[in-house]
Formats: C-alpha cells, structure tokens, sequence
C-alpha cells in the first residue's frame, strides 16, 4: 500500500481544484490586463478566486490579499520591505521572530542581520511555542517587526496568535505570522486576531505549488518586492497566473468549508495513529499537546532509532514520511525543534514526523501502525543502543570524539 | 553552481547497490559475548565510537584468536542511518580474518571502496562519506584496547580530512608546490574538503582540530614572509620582479635619478611615481608630469619613450610606463 504521510511537506492537488484550474490554460489563456475579450474573460473567474481567498480566512473588505509565486515570496517581501520602509528609511532598527521559523523567515533574517539589522531569535517552551509574555519582554522602542508562525511544520503546535498579536497592537509593533501550517488545516480569522500580514501557500492546503499570497490589513503601506507593470494595484508585479490563483482559492475553499467536521475526521485518524504507536512500543513520545496542535501531525521520537534510518525502512514499505533530523538534509545537524523543545541530545536525531490529510484513510493508518512498528523493532535489533554486551573497559567512546 | 547542480538530485539514489543491500540486510550485524569466546579459547573486545547525541555511534565486536591475534569473528552494532549501518556492515567483513595488526590498516576509503558496485563510482554521495570514517575510529579502538597501546598510536601523521584521507604534510606541500590561494583549489588538487566539508572551517558537521582556512592562510603567510625575506637578502641588486612593492618604488627612482631626472630638471620639469601595479605580462608603472614635462609634447612620446626604455633595460623587460 503506498501511503503518503508528508502532507506538512506538500500535499495532493484535490482532483476539484485541478478541474477548476483547467479552463485557465488552453481555453481562457488572455492576460487580465489586456483590454480585448479575450483578456477581460478570465475577470469573472479572478473575481470570484478573490472572494473565495477573503472568505477562507475571513478578511475584511479593507484589507488586501494579494497573490505570490510562494509563501517564501511572501515571507521575504515582508521581511525585506519593512527592512526598507522602517529601518532603512526609519527610526527602527530591530526584528523579533523565533528559534524554529521556516527557513524563508531565518534566512531572510540572518540577511537582514548582515546588513546591520538587529534580530532576536525567541526561544521555544517544553512544547515547542513562544509564549505572549516572551514575546512582550522583547519588544523595544526599535523594534520595527514581530514575525511569528501560527503554527509550526515540524510539530504542528499551534502558537498564541491572539494574544501575540494584542501585544504587538499594543506596543504600535507591525506583526508578520508565517501562517503555511495553519491556513486550511485549522480557522484562520482575521477578524478575529490583530495580524498586519500573513503568509500563506496553496500547496499545503491541496491546491498548486508555485501559488501563495500574503495578507495585508487595511491595505496599509509596504513597499512591492517585485516592481514592474502595476499589476494587483501595483503591489505586485508579473502577469496574473489566472490558473494557480483560482486553483488557490477553490483549494482554500475546499479546506475551510465545515473546517470544524474536517478537523475532527482528521484529528481522529492522527489520535487513532499515534495512541497506537504510543501503546504499541516502547521508549518512544510525541511532542506538544495534541489539543494544541495541527489535527494532522505527529512528532515522535523513537529511542535507538537514527531519523533518517527510519524513514529509509518506512520508504521500504512504500511510506513517505519525514525526518527533520541530521543526515538526510545536507547541513546534517540535529532536528533543531528537538533541541529547542529541551529533548535530550540523544533523542534530537530520533525525530520522524507523520502528517495526514483530509484523504488520508483508515486502512493507510492500519497499515502505517502495522510498517511502523516492524520498522522500529528492525532497526533496534541493529542499534547499539539496544546492545547488551558492553563495551571492554576502556572501549567506550571517548567524551570528547569529533563527532557532536 | 551550474545546470548539474540545480536538482539537489535524491540523495538515495546515489548509493551503490552493494550499501543498499547491506542496509536492508546487514551480514555482521549482531553481539559477541563472554561465554562465546570463553568457550572457543577466544578474546573478547567490545569498542564504541559516537554517540545518538551526534546521530551515529557504532559497537564493534572481535573474537580474536590469541595465538596469532586473528579476528576469527566481527560483529557489530549502530545507530545511524543507511550508508552507517552499511559502512559498519562492510567494516566488520573487512576485520574477519586479518591479524589485529592488518586490522588497524583498514582505512574509511577502503570500506567505501569495498561498498563500490564498480571501483569508478563513489559507494555515497560526498555528504555521505563521512559515515565510513567512524568504521575506522572504531576498528583502531578496539585494537588499542586489544594490544594495551593508545589508539593514537596508530596514526602516523596528522590527518586533516578525513573522507579523502590527506594529510596535514600533503596539504602544506600541495598549496606551496602549485601555488594555491583558494580552499576550491584544495579540493581540486587534493579532494580534501570535498565531502563532508567539516574539515574546511568551523561550523560544520564535526568539530576538527585543523581547518584548511587556517592551513591555508598559514602557508600563504609563510610564503609571504619568505618573499619577503628573500628580496631583502637580494636588496637592490635583486630581481626586479620578484622585489617588494617598496623595493621596486625605490629601485624605479634610482634609475629616474641616475639617468632621467636631471635631463627633466634641466627643461623645468620633473617626474613623480605614484604606483606600480603587477599583472602576470606586465609591471605597469604609473608616473606623473611635474612643471614644465606636465602637457609638454614630448612627454607622452620621446621622454615617455626614453623614460620606459630606460627602466627596461635596466630592471625589468615587463615594464609598461604609463602617465596618469
């Protein structure tokens, strides 16, 4: 049975989105911008992907959603230009985000801090989120920008948003949230929380790769990243990708219609999952309080058991998985949320993460539960840390070897 | 970065046949106890090297004859991922039969040669071949616990990179030899820094005693000061060529002032060096008119033409004379 459980990496296009996208290809191909027919054709279908994107995170009239080739475009064009507009052409000259962002937003910074500006990397609690109080403790009168994500990709946990954001209205602070993880797989009301700007990606809520967009409240001033030909009021430049926009905002659609049901269906094939892993071996936990985290992910850390080993036998049993540990990315260092989570170091290469869909089954979990287990007991019949013999006296390795 | 390196490409892809097949299925993966050897009149040496902390560690275990200090059995054990339980796999067949003594010579590059499906294609990926090199931590352990010697013992000279095995003598005598400025000429030259790349500065996967940064910075100062040195040795009577930049300033106003400046003072004018810049085909020196030579006819054909001559013939065929 294949089974695809990586669905925080990306997700399936949902077949509905594709019919929807298909008419924007071949059939009504004008650029919007043109002034013949065959341009203003497609200015229903834009219409309504823009109305589909405010109701799916419930914006206001006066905001703006405007759409980007990426969440990374997003993250970047925030990050970038209130560099340009606060700090550069300003009194500003300091950014407060987390430890475990995505590398969009750490990149961006460590460029930034390059440049001169000054960043503060917030710390993650036992459960993996930066706490309000934190964030208010950080805030000074230089600080142009909080950028904080609503949710995290490696352990779903879900960060106080609200709350974050009452603070940065507060203090006259503008607050970016990386919302990737949480846009369709948890409610996302703008009318509800003070967020200036959240990044968003199709691709993680069943619609196209290469098709995000960024909110911005009451429409209010950042400079484009991309300038050229004025298009979407001049916020962003580049030709309207008609198909990907309305394939973005059926996806949307689809994700945030009865959230509440789709949540609970989700949340409990993950429970049914990771309650058997749980019982099922030993020396193994999850990360975060399931009531606090995305209803499709699990983090676990399997004692005695290197990440990528185990995505190796998983993949073996036709399982996509994924492992933010160590030797399967090229910089080869330790899960990072792990560490920042205070895991024990022996455990920081144990990670393996499960993320479901809305088109995950259960007999894929059946299966899972069953592959997983044998995996584990497979690779722990090969782990020295599973050995019983000890080392002759003299032979343990050495406190201060090379490899850390 | 170029065309071939826009797809980071499948990182499991590129391991050989023979490393896949010993992760789905390891030969000598497995325990040696006491009762076994004490049975067979055999010594028992368990070693470990890294730690779950750094996302791999391995057990070794020999059953050595100790008649004749034969490994008569090789087992072992790890935490790692694919190509570190294959390397420890292969690492433990390479043990099995050789005395503790050829044990010890077993090197990373020879258990990544024996996990080859053929001897020109890489077993891993560079970011790979890290892995091979705590197989042969863990072989010299456990011999320096079998034979009481420390296991720094074996190791005859400084070994900078450990993937590719160079030495810290090779590298010293490479970048002086060929003249190398650059950490990717290194790589080109010496394959070192070519795969895990701990070894190129720190910051990277492993923490290492010497860095190529720091080698290389350290051979080109010392190439400096040799320079130096020799060029003041040689003084004014040196090649012009390989002269200081200071030297060559004074060795160039010595010529103008025996030869030129006298004929410049006597039309009213006179000449200033202002730099002397080395390319590999020219020594170009740059000069200015003073008083009565600045917008004189002849200076930028006869008395530039004079000047440059003159230069040449007495320091160096390279020089170009050019007014600013």
């Amino acid at each position: 049975m294949n089974v695809y459980l990586d669905n925080n990496a990306t997700t399936m296009v949902d077949p509905a989105v594709v019919e929807a996208m298909m008419p924007f290809f071949s059939e009504i191909y004008g650029n919007p911008s043109s002034l013949h027919r065959y341009g203003t054709a497609s200015h229903p279908a834009i219409t309504k992907a823009i109305n589909q994107m405010y109701k799916g995170i419930n914006a206001s009239d006066k905001d703006d959603i405007i759409f980007t080739s990426c969440a990374t475009e997003a993250n970047n064009w925030v990050l970038k230009s209130v560099w340009f507009d606060k700090i550069m052409h300003g009194e500003k000259n300091h950014i407060v985000t987390t430890e475990i962002e995505h590398p969009s937003v750490l990149s961006a910074c460590k460029f930034l801090e390059d440049n001169g500006v000054k960043v503060t990397y917030l710390p993650v609690n036992d459960q993996g989120i930066v706490e309000a109080h934190t964030v208010r403790s950080f805030i000074t009168e230089k600080t142009a920008l909080v950028s904080i994500m609503w949710a995290n990709n490696e352990t779903g946990m879900i960060f106080p948003i609200k709350e974050i954001g009452e603070i940065c209205k507060e203090k006259g602070v503008l607050f970016h949230t990386d919302g990737v993880q949480a846009v369709g797989k948890i409610p996302v009301d703008m009318q509800d929380v003070h967020v200036d700007f959240m990044s968003m990606s199709a691709h993680k809520f069943h619609g196209p790769k290469g098709v995000g967009a960024l909110y911005i409240r009451d429409s209010q001033k950042l400079t484009p990243l991309l300038h050229g030909g004025e298009h979407m009021g001049g916020r962003r430049s580049g030709t309207l990708n008609v198909p990907y926009m309305v394939g973005m905002a059926k996806a949307l659609e689809l994700a945030t219609e009865n959230i509440q049901e789709k949540m609970a269906t989700i949340a409990a094939k993950r429970d049914r999952l990771e309650d058997a892993l749980l019982s099922g071996l030993t020396d193994v936990f999850t990360v975060g309080d399931r009531a606090n985290r995305t209803p499709n992910t699990i983090l676990i850390s399997i004692r005695g058991v290197e990440g990528e080993g185990m995505l190796w036998d998983l993949n073996n049993a036709l399982i996509g998985a994924s492992t933010g540990s160590a030797c399967a990315s090229a910089d080869l260092e330790a899960n990072s949320v792990m560490l920042a989570i205070g895991a024990d170091n022996e455990l920081a290469h144990t990670g393996i993460r499960l993320s479901l869909s809305r088109f995950t089954t259960d007999a894929e979990i059946d299966y899972v539960i069953e592959r997983f287990e044998s995996a584990v007991k497979r690779l722990r019949a090969i782990s020295s840390s599973y050995a019983i013999v000890q080392p002759t006296p003299g032979g343990e390795a050495g406190e201060h070897h090379p490899h850390h | 970065m170029a065309k071939n390196d826009l797809m980071s490409g499948s990182l499991w892809d590129q391991y050989s046949n023979k490393v896949t097949t010993l992760m789905n299925a390891p030969t000598n993966q497995g325990e040696i106890t006491q009762e076994e050897c004490d049975a067979a009149g055999q010594k028992l040496i368990v070693a470990d090297f890294g730690a779950e902390s750094c996302g791999d560690a391995v057990r070794l275990y020999w059953a050595v004859d100790p008649a004749n200090d034969t490994i008569v059995s090789s087992k072992f054990k790890s935490f790692g991922c694919g190509t570190a339980i294959a390397s420890s796999d292969m690492m433990a067949e390479l043990c099995i039969g050789k005395t503790v003594q050829d044990a010890v010579k077993i090197t990373n590059i020879d258990v990544e040669m024996a996990l080859r499906d053929d001897p020109e294609t890489p077993a891993v990926p560079p970011q790979k071949m890290h892995c091979s090199v705590m197989a042969y931590d863990v072989i010299k352990k456990a011999a320096g616990l079998y034979l009481g010697v420390d296991e720094g013992s074996f190791e005859t000279e400084i070994i900078v990179c450990e993937c590719a095995r160079i030495s810290l003598g090779t590298l010293k005598e490479v970048i002086r030899l060929n003249d190398l400025t650059s950490i990717e000429q290194i790589t080109d030259y010496t394959k070192a820094g070519g795969f895990c790349k701990s070894c190129i500065k720190p910051g990277g996967h492993e923490a290492r005693e010497w860095y190529l940064v720091d080698i290389l910075a350290g051979v080109r100062h010392e190439m400096d000061l040799e320079k130096m040195h020799n060029a003041a040795d040689a003084g004014p009577a040196g090649n012009f060529e390989t002269m200081t930049l200071v030297q060559q300033i004074k060795a160039v106003d010595a010529v103008i002032d025996e030869s030129v400046r006298q004929f410049l003072i006597m039309d009213g004018g006179n000449v200033e060096i202002i730099d002397i810049k080395d390319s590999p085909e020219y020594i170009d020196i740059y000069i200015r008119y003073l008083g009565a030579c600045n917008g004189c006819a002849s200076s930028s054909t006869g008395t530039l033409y004079a000047i440059e001559s003159t230069l040449k013939e007495k320091l160096s065929n390279k020089i170009r004379v050019l007014p600013i």
